[in-house]
């Protein structure tokens, strides 16, 4: 044949595929809890930190963390970033802060939105805290927190979270 | 050459958990490391082999880690599909001569997915993916190709499956097992013909850990170390119609060059996730009548409803 | 998404993983699926002689690379095959039907594709089967819809071996 006009260059070859997915026994837990608006963390046997939301295991020690320990749902913020650009999936009006809330009594920070402030005026050691959906319409995730607000407290101090970035 | 022992080994797998990876690696890895003799901290080098499609969490190896506890930092690895994989390079990184023992864990959890679907992502993109065999399709066209040239029955395969499961009763790790007659197993209906329920493996979910040990160290901590004698491995084209199906060549010159082609063994562990693969892998490694193949049960099982 | 609790404290919810690739296929496939569009099978030769059918870019055999493009039949060799009783969604047809590997007149490898016949019975080794083309043809391997059996099914002459039947016979 001679070289045609348009040879075929591409084809489109999309990956579709579908899961019934668990979290396993400690997420369940946690997940369970967030529906009764609990922040249930766990803390390692070994080096003490506390996670939220807890895993199977210590990443720093490899050992399962089962002590559950409440942890409040306020909390400070110990990094963020601003988002511009819009996106496929998108729900936030732009531009939107997404951040890192260390919650008092955990030992790691949680990830989640920022908001009922100006982005640029988010920063880091700002006091926040969660503001939850009505309890019948909390589900299993922690989309049932809608975000973080500030609580109008004083900035905790670098020093209060300098160990947690 | 190095030598290099297997000193310890741990595995658990069921048909479905409830629990995450981190979760089930947990008690494994725990018990692998006891087992060992060798302290955790003092493991040179992890690695661990896994498929991130099975359980539809892209990097769910890093995620893993979590179940071995990485700090202080520990010198790593992951490899893409299995624990075979995982434990060659453990091999070649202890044959570098620096350090004397590694660590190497796999883990999946596939009853979360359709694995017939997943197993299609692994296919030529081209000419293979676009029309959706499964796996199961893909070997029954191996199964009937051993039929055709007289080199098995169905009958054939339905007593490696009744023997598999029988010898399985004896394996606690083992969670598909049981007594049947072959004669009610060919009753089954196919699931591709000529492939019956009993003719293709169970999905599980499940890990498996191993310690490898280097030199003398081995033998200060294991009374009976499982010595490697030889490893290698080898591939051929992938594609499905270049290749005569009823024959494994890679597996004749991987054997040949591991050293034990045709040599006298005792038994024969032997990864036959369809019973006619059995027969080929036996035959391509020139194992002799009388060696006991697959005395734990082997990959194959029981009914899969989502089959 | 709707996540539902198991007994036992264990949730569990539906998730869907999806890519929307796009691939370029190069010169040697994208000229196999350009003559697939226009309604003709091309391999390539390899330096030995043989005809690749689907055609690759290097001989799997020495790693050379691969010389012209051949036309070769649009029927041929069944060499092996299985029957589906389930379809499974994205396969080639919504009804029972058999996979095969296919020797095309003039190639001398096998292509994989879905055969179209009434019944299991209907399905060997050897038998002839022809391309049935897809109407609109875009360039890819699914232009193929699938392939038929060349003769018309003729149970008389052509009769099943026990084991084909799904009840379960066995040699």
């Amino acid at each position: 044949m001679s070289e045609p006009s348009d040879p075929v260059r591409r084809i489109k070859a999309p990956v579709r595929l579908e899961y019934s997915i668990t979290p396993g026994q400690t997420l369940s837990r946690f997940l369970a809890g967030v529906i009764e608006g609990r922040l249930l963390g766990r803390r390692c046997p070994s080096c003490t930190k506390v996670y939220v939301p807890p895993k199977g295991a210590c990443p720093t020690c490899g050992v399962p963390c089962v002590d559950e320990v409440p942890v409040a749902d306020t909390g400070t913020v110990t990094t963020f970033c601003i988002v511009n650009v819009p996106f496929e999936g998108q729900a936030m009006k732009l531009p939107y802060v997404y951040g890192a809330i260390l919650l008092d009594g955990a030992d790691l920070p949680l990830l989640h939105l920022i908001t009922g402030l100006p982005a640029d005026q988010v920063r880091m050691g700002l006091r926040v805290k969660a503001d939850w959906l009505p309890p019948a319409e909390r589900r299993p995730t922690l989309e049932s927190i809608r975000w973080f607000i500030p609580t109008g407290e004083p900035d905790a101090t670098f020093d209060s979270y300098k160990e947690h970035l | 050459m190095r030598d290099v022992a297997i000193v310890s080994f741990a595995q658990y797998a069921v048909a479905h958990t409830e629990h995450d990876e981190v979760e089930m690696l947990v008690p494994v890895i725990t018990e692998v490391i006891e087992r060992s003799g060798i302290p955790k901290k003092e493991i040179g080098f992890t690695v661990s082999g896994s498929c991130d499609y099975l359980g539809g969490r892209p990097f769910s190896f890093v995620m893993a880690l979590d179940a071995v506890g990485a700090w202080p930092p520990i010198s790593e690895s992951h490899v893409e599909m299995d624990g075979a994989w995982a434990l060659y390079e453990a091999w070649v990184r202890l044959q570098h001569g620096d350090i004397d023992s590694a660590l190497v864990y796999a883990f999946g959890r596939s009853s979360q997915g359709d694995l017939r679907d997943v197993m299609v992502t692994q296919l030529d993109p081209y000419v293979l993916a676009p029309l959706a065999p499964d796996w199961i399709s893909l070997a029954a066209l191996q199964a009937r190709a051993m039929l055709d040239a007289g080199l098995c029955t169905e009958r054939d395969m339905a007593a490696i499956a009744a023997r598999s499961r029988r010898d399985a009763t004896a394996n606690p790790a083992a969670h598909v097992k049981g007594d049947a007659r072959v004669e009610d197993l060919l009753k089954n209906r196919y699931v591709v013909s000529p492939l019956r329920v009993h003719d293709c493996p169970p999905v599980s979910d499940g890990v498996a850990a191993a310690v490898l040990v280097a030199g003398d160290r081995a033998r200060k901590v294991c009374k009976r170390p499982a010595w490697i004698r030889g490893i290698d491995h080898r591939i051929e084209p992938h594609s499905l119609g270049v290749r005569d199906l009823t024959r494994s060549p890679s597996t004749s010159l991987a054997a040949k060059k591991a050293g034990v082609h045709g040599r006298k063994v005792d038994l024969a562990e032997i990864h036959a996730p369809f019973t006619h693969q059995e027969i080929i892998v036996r035959d391509a490694l020139g194992l002799e009548g009388g060696v006991a193949i697959n005395p734990s049960g082997g990959s194959v099982g029981a009914p899969d409803r989502r089959m | 998404m709707e996540s539902t609790a198991v007994r036992g404290g264990a949730l569990k919810a539906p998730y869907v993983l999806e890519y929307t690739y796009r691939r370029s296929v190069g010169p040697v496939l994208g000229r196999f699926l350009t003559s697939l569009r226009e309604g003709r099978i091309e391999g390539v030769r390899t330096p030995s002689g043989k005809v690749l059918v689907p055609p690759a870019e290097y001989d799997p055999e020495s790693g050379e690379a691969v010389g012209d493009f051949v036309e070769v039949g649009q029927s041929g060799v069944v060499t092996t095959w299985g029957w589906v009783e389930e379809p499974r969604p994205n396969q080639p047809l919504a009804r029972p039907f058999a996979w095969a590997l296919i020797k095309l007149d003039g190639a001398d490898t096998a292509m994989l594709h879905a055969v179209d016949a009434p019944s299991a019975a209907h399905m060997k080794s050897g038998m002839r089967v022809k391309v049935r083309w897809r109407a609109e043809r875009v360039g890819e391997i699914q232009d193929i819809a699938c392939f038929e059996p060349e003769l018309a099914p003729n149970l008389a002459t052509d009769s099943p071996k026990s084991e084909t039947r799904s009840s379960g016979g066995a040699r």
